[in-house]
């Protein structure tokens, strides 16, 4: 078999004709490769942004002689852990075109990479709980529109309409006033999202080496030459850093310092019950957001735990403040049992915008600093960091979000604008 | 939740404090002089380290008192604490500097 396994579609036919064979006959996604001795291009990280990179690297730009590194397993860091809220309807101009980019490219994803990746354009809602906050989503809601974002204003019968679980009344400390809607949020399937990129991109000729840490890259006066990792050295002239939590911990490699704290994130899925939540609610003030999965488990989560850490543990009064601003939403779950909790570990930068950029090491490239809303992201941030890392410049959507803007001060402001950053 | 030893009160519950982020960032003395490059450092760059890290915490409901705290984040153990203004403890030999993989969790 050559390099560029030919990829075998999925279809209703082979559902069948596996259907009526036992099952016997299908084969695996992707290849699991060792590494070679040398690449053009290395990306660190095999979560859904790295593998987002790799397969628009090969398809975009031809460039197929591609490794992806993964310390673990493919898809087990945040694109494991995340509740995949999918929204395009942030405030910045520079904001809305990334986010919208990447939601453009969901929409046709699972056919482009013949992988259902359970794309459900259900809805989200974020909801205002003050007269302050109903401005300042309305102004948003206009902000969206003048971007082309899909946004409308609900009040708070309007919001009961489109999700009756919800509870409007005025006896509680943060009422529901309304809320503004993105008919094109949603959520969607995270493993088949990391699975799909995976085998779209071996398909292509992509390298994807599980089991292997990046322990160091060799830099010659101020050039990339290559990564040391936990299965020998790799020579290689660009190396594109796409790890989320250890984004820190990479940069530091080359000596590079950036504005990323890394802190837990937590979220927790109930029982499964059947269908009663039609769409994603989101709120800033009582800062908690939840939703249904296919499984019918409700899947909740909440803000960071402040402090600095890597363990992908968190607090446990995190999850009782999160829980309890989630049952002044909904009283009606208040006797749902929990099933699993779990936290990953997020990038924040401070201005809560990611980092896609070139730095002074030549050959390096970081995109990170995804926070704790990356996921909505992923097509987007492959595609422009593809790009990126392929001319060495970026395209007009990746420049606002440059290393440099934090020395020139032109931050892309989303903390607050964003309502709920996830 | 953590446990966080305050100097003066013994370990308590973590959602007693406010934690204080990454300590011994001093402001410039000489403001003036300062290249953007090197406000950007002062006022955005962290070092966010993985394995043993200087922070400061605030027992806000508790002596209402500052202090700093070495800190494993690769494991969350609490290495020593120390008053503000200190330098950082040396640590003694078997405490570890790199922490475990994160993958024992997941
Ligand atoms: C609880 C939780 C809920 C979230 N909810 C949402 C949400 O609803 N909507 C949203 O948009 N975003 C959400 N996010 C954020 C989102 O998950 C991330 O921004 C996004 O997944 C990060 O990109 P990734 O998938 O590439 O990251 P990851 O999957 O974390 O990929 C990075 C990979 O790099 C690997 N790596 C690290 N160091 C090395 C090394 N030295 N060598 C080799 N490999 C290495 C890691 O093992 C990991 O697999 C959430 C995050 C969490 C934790
Ligand atoms: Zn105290």
């Amino acid at each position: 078999m050559g390099r560029t396994a030919r990829m075998r579609g999925y279809s209703v036919w082979s559902l069948l004709r596996e259907g009526v064979g036992g099952h016997r006959g299908w084969r695996p996604a992707w290849r699991d490769a060792a590494p070679k001795a040398a690449y053009d291009a290395v990306i660190i990280g095999g979560g859904g942004h790295g593998l987002a990179t790799a397969y628009y690297l090969a398809k975009e730009h031809g460039m197929t002689n591609v490794a992806v590194l993964e310390k673990g397993w493919l898809g087990g860091g945040n694109a494991a852990r995340n509740t995949t809220i999918v929204r395009s309807n942030y405030l910045n101009d520079e904001s809305a075109a990334i986010y919208d980019h990447a939601m453009r490219l969901w929409r046709g994803l699972g056919r482009e990479l013949n992988f259902n990746i359970m794309m459900s354009h259900r809805g989200v809602l974020n909801l205002a709980h003050d007269d302050g906050e109903m401005r300042q989503l309305k102004r948003r809601v206009e902000a969206n529109r003048l971007n082309g974002v899909d946004a409308e204003w609900l009040d708070a019968h309007e919001v009961k309409e489109f999700c009756p679980p919800i509870h409007i009344g005025r006896d509680v400390r943060y009422p529901v006033l309304g809320a503004t809607l993105q008919r094109s949020g949603g959520v969607n399937r995270h493993d088949a999202v990391v699975w799909g990129y995976a085998r779209a991109a071996c398909a292509l000729g992509v390298d994807i080496v599980q089991h292997c840490e990046v322990t160091g890259i060799d830099v010659r006066g101020g050039v990339v030459q290559g990564v040391r990792t936990t299965r020998g050295d790799i020579k290689t002239s660009k190396v594109a850093s796409v790890v989320a939590g250890h984004t820190s911990v990479i940069a530091d490699m080359v000596g590079l310092r950036l504005p990323i704290e890394s802190h837990p994130l937590q979220a927790l899925v109930s029982e499964p019950v059947k269908p009663i939540m039609p769409c994603v609610v989101m709120s800033n003030a009582v800062h908690a957001y939840c939703s249904q999965s296919d499984k019918g488990e409700l899947v909740i989560g909440a803000g960071i735990d402040p402090h600095i850490s890597y363990t992908q543990r968190g607090g446990f009064h995190i999850i009782e403040d999160e829980i309890a601003a989630l049952l002044e939403l909904f009283p009606i779950f208040s006797r749902m049992k929990l099933m699993r909790h779990w936290a990953g570990t997020v990038d924040v930068c401070p201005d809560a915008s990611p980092i896609i950029s070139k730095t002074p090491v030549k050959g390096f490239y970081v995109n990170g600093g995804w926070g704790t809303g990356g996921w909505k992201a992923t097509p987007g941030s492959g595609h422009v960091f593809a790009d990126l890392v392929a001319n060495d410049e970026p395209n007009a959507i990746a420049e606002p979000y440059a290393l440099t803007r934090f020395a020139t001060g032109k931050l892309v402001a989303e903390h607050g604008a964003a309502a709920v950053a996830h | 939740m953590l446990l966080v030893p305050c100097p003066n009160c013994g370990e308590r519950d973590q959602s007693e404090f406010h934690y204080g982020g990454e300590a011994h960032r001093t402001r410039p003395t000489a403001p003036e002089t300062l290249s953007d490059d090197e406000w950007a450092d002062y006022v955005f760059m962290r070092t966010n380290t993985k394995g043993v890290f200087a922070e400061r915490w605030c027992h806000t409901a508790g002596c209402r008192k500052w202090f700093n705290a070495l800190r494993d984040t690769g494991s969350d153990a609490f290495l020593a604490v120390y008053r503000m203004g200190e330098e950082p403890p040396r640590l003694g030999g078997e405490e570890k500097e790199e922490a475990p993989a994160d993958e024992a969790f997941a």
